[in-house]
């Protein structure tokens, strides 16, 4: 049987166009003092780190081991490191804690777009083969899955600023976000997606506490339990696989028990407006599932820390009492090439 | 804030299992081939395992230059490195034959000329290196219907060209940053600017770290106070360099020479450097060391030995 895991904190920088005058290690200290304040844990407490973040957005090799500077990691501390998105960092840290090996996580992800062309250095993660020699950027690519979704009638321009206007809404009262309030749906930036459509490219940073069983009860008041969490990918090729679709988005959902009860919330991780229609599909969200109340991606999208900042914000909402059952989606990769998915709890009120 | 360009380029070698090279000759050769899968459906591009079943593909046929357009977005900024220079479709399209759609460019005049459904057919590129590449682009194609249903011809993946089959391909990668070191290493560049060293210190444990990161790695608390350190220093450990590594600074600089672990005086965390003004076999731990600054220099050029007497192991042993 699985152990009981919980987010106890969440905590997130805002999210700048540039951040010049901070390196990473500058930029994510802050959060990371943030969530042990919200516990009370002092970094030597912490049983199991584990942080996420990319060396091409750095563009520098081992970046991510600057950043541990920032939680105290010597002596050696027990520690981890994925090369992708942050929610995939909680994912191992939650593995870890049903291993019994410890008690309590501290997750992190951190990005800086500012330093490059992050349309540019997406290309690097493509198939060496087929895809990277054509140098496809992220915007190129979800504007071919923007159009496959409109010519199948699932979606059109319209409803595509719809989606944008109401992300954008959401954020007036998300003090963190990049965007917020009303954003032009301005000119194509690769047809069908508009500027509007596209998520806006900064830096930022979060962390996340999780902690087992009772630990996590010491440390928060409403703790958010992860009942479910699952990730599952689609196929390599982009031309191998249906746009309008995310069969893996699905499958995580099922195999996190998403759809054993409904979800009041939902925080998806969307950075293009079309792909946010292909999660609703995908996870069958009713119009009474409040989606994205923080602006999701289209509002503060720190490539690397996006994914993990939809578990935070949707725990966020069970910890202050906005949420009693909600759903937590990450992506990777051009097109919704990996997608996570939490299914948080908080306990009855 | 201190900013400097910063340039990422590397050629990415990678080698080609036996369908990736029948796919990538057949381009250098203007023919496509897809692969088989145990189902029934043509994959092109191919690939060497089934995305589904995960069996192992090798049963290769040849498809037609010609197919349709699956889903398209018109590109009016071409990126460095894209297909091509001026505005153009990208396009997911379907070869006649396949059951799959390959990515690439389409050379169409504006977004108006091109729809899915749309009929397209290779341009190939003049020169043909067994690369994606070799296919310059796609065209529109009014000759050909795509309904009389041109089905795909089992092929051997053998061609006769001379230069054989292709077995690697090395894609150039070239990415541009703009890199700032944040704040505490950029007073630590600053400083060094009017040849002063300077570190921070850590207000939980009183640590001086040189170069300042900005955080101290025991605590996890940011260090803010500075601290001037040095100029003189401790050799704590080092090595004989007797290959020089190829970097144009290095090309004045005779091998072996020793490059060492320096503790300047009140830092707790060493830096490294190169030692120069004595003979390389005569550095030893314990050796006392100044910098030696070039004019214009942002940085000590290397240290020498200041002449006292060798430092006492125990004054520099928890530096190690
Ligand atoms: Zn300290």
């Amino acid at each position: 049987m699985n152990r009981d895991v919980a987010i106890v904190a969440f905590g997130q920088t805002d999210h700048l166009r540039r951040s010049d005058e901070l390196s990473e290690v500058e930029m994510l200290m802050p959060v990371l003092h943030e969530v042990l304040a919200a516990t009370g844990l002092r970094t030597g407490d912490i049983g199991f780190t584990c942080s996420g973040s990319s060396d091409y957005l750095a563009g520098r090799a081992f970046s991510f081991t600057m950043a541990l500077d920032g939680v105290g990691a010597w002596p050696p501390i027990s520690e981890s490191h994925v090369e992708t998105d942050g929610a995939w960092a909680l994912y191992e840290a939650w593995v870890k804690l049903q291993t019994g090996d410890a008690d309590t996580a501290l997750v992190y992800a951190y990005g800086k777009s500012s330093p490059g062309s992050v349309r540019d250095v997406l290309t690097r993660q493509l198939d060496p083969y087929y895809l990277a020699p054509l140098w496809p950027d992220s915007v190129a690519l979800a504007a071919l899955q923007a159009q496959a979704l409109i010519d199948a009638g699932a979606t059109d321009e319209q409803d595509l600023a719809a989606v944008a206007a109401r992300s954008r809404d959401a954020a007036a009262g998300n003090p963190h976000a990049q965007l917020r309030g009303p954003v032009p749906h301005g000119d194509y930036l690769v047809r069908p997606l508009r500027t509007g459509d596209c998520p806006p490219i900064g830096d930022g940073a979060a962390a996340v506490v999780l902690a087992a069983g009772e630990r996590a009860g010491e440390l928060c008041g409403r703790p958010a339990w992860i009942r479910g969490i699952d990730h599952r990918i689609e196929a390599h090729g982009l031309g191998v696989r249906d746009l309008t679709d995310s069969p893996s988005t699905r499958l995580a959902a099922e195999r996190a028990g998403a759809f054993a009860r409904p979800v009041d919330t939902a925080e998806l991780h969307a950075p293009f407006t079309a792909q946010e229609v292909v999660l609703r599909g995908a996870l069958r969200l009713g119009d009474d599932v409040t989606v994205n109340p923080s602006g999701g991606a289209l509002a503060a999208n720190p490539v690397m820390a996006a994914g993990l900042i939809r578990l935070g914000e949707a725990a966020a909402r069970i910890h202050r009492g906005a949420s009693d059952r909600a759903l937590a989606h990450a992506t990777s990769g051009p097109c919704l090439q990996q997608n996570l998915v939490a299914v948080l709890e908080g306990d009855p009120r | 804030m201190l900013r400097a360009p910063l340039v990422v380029e590397f050629p990415f070698t990678r080698s080609l299992g036996p369908v990736q090279s029948a796919f990538l000759t057949g381009l250098r050769e203007r023919t496509v081939l897809g692969v088989r899968t145990t189902d029934g459906k043509v994959l092109v591009p191919p690939v060497e395992y089934d995305p589904a079943t995960a069996d192992e593909l090798r049963d290769l046929v040849e498809v037609a230059p010609t197919g349709t357009v699956t889903t398209w977005a018109w590109n009016p900024g071409p990126r460095r490195g894209q297909p091509l220079t001026k505005p153009f479709a990208w396009v997911l399209v379907r070869l006649d034959g396949a059951d799959t759609a390959l990515l690439h460019a389409l050379d169409v005049p504006g977004p108006d000329a091109v729809r899915t459904g749309t009929r397209v057919r290779i341009r190939w590129a003049a020169t043909r290196t067994g690369a994606i590449t070799d296919i310059a682009c796609f065209e529109r194609d009014q000759s050909s219907s795509g309904v009389t249903g041109r089905h795909a011809r089992p092929h051997s993946g053998r061609f006769a060209a001379q230069e054989g089959p292709v077995t690697g391909i090395v894609a150039q990668a070239r990415l541009d940053y703009t890199y700032s070191p944040g704040r505490a290493q950029s007073q630590y560049i600053r400083a060094l600017a009017g040849h002063r060293t300077v570190g921070e210190r850590c207000p939980d444990c009183r640590k001086v770290y040189v170069p300042p990161r900005g955080a101290c790695p025991t605590c996890g608390v940011a260090t803010t106070e500075q601290v001037e350190v040095g100029p003189r220093g401790t050799v704590t450990t080092f090595c004989i360099v007797n290959i020089k590594a190829r970097n144009a600074g290095n090309a004045a600089i005779d091998v072996p020479y020793v490059y060492a672990h320096i503790a300047l005086d009140s830092a707790d965390l060493a830096l490294h450097a190169r030692i120069a003004g004595i003979p390389y076999d005569q550095v030893r731990m314990g050796l006392r060391v100044e910098p030696v600054w070039s004019d214009d220099a942002r940085f000590p050029d290397h240290y020498r030995p200041t002449g006292e007497p060798d430092a006492d192991y125990d004054t520099y042993k928890e530096l190690l």
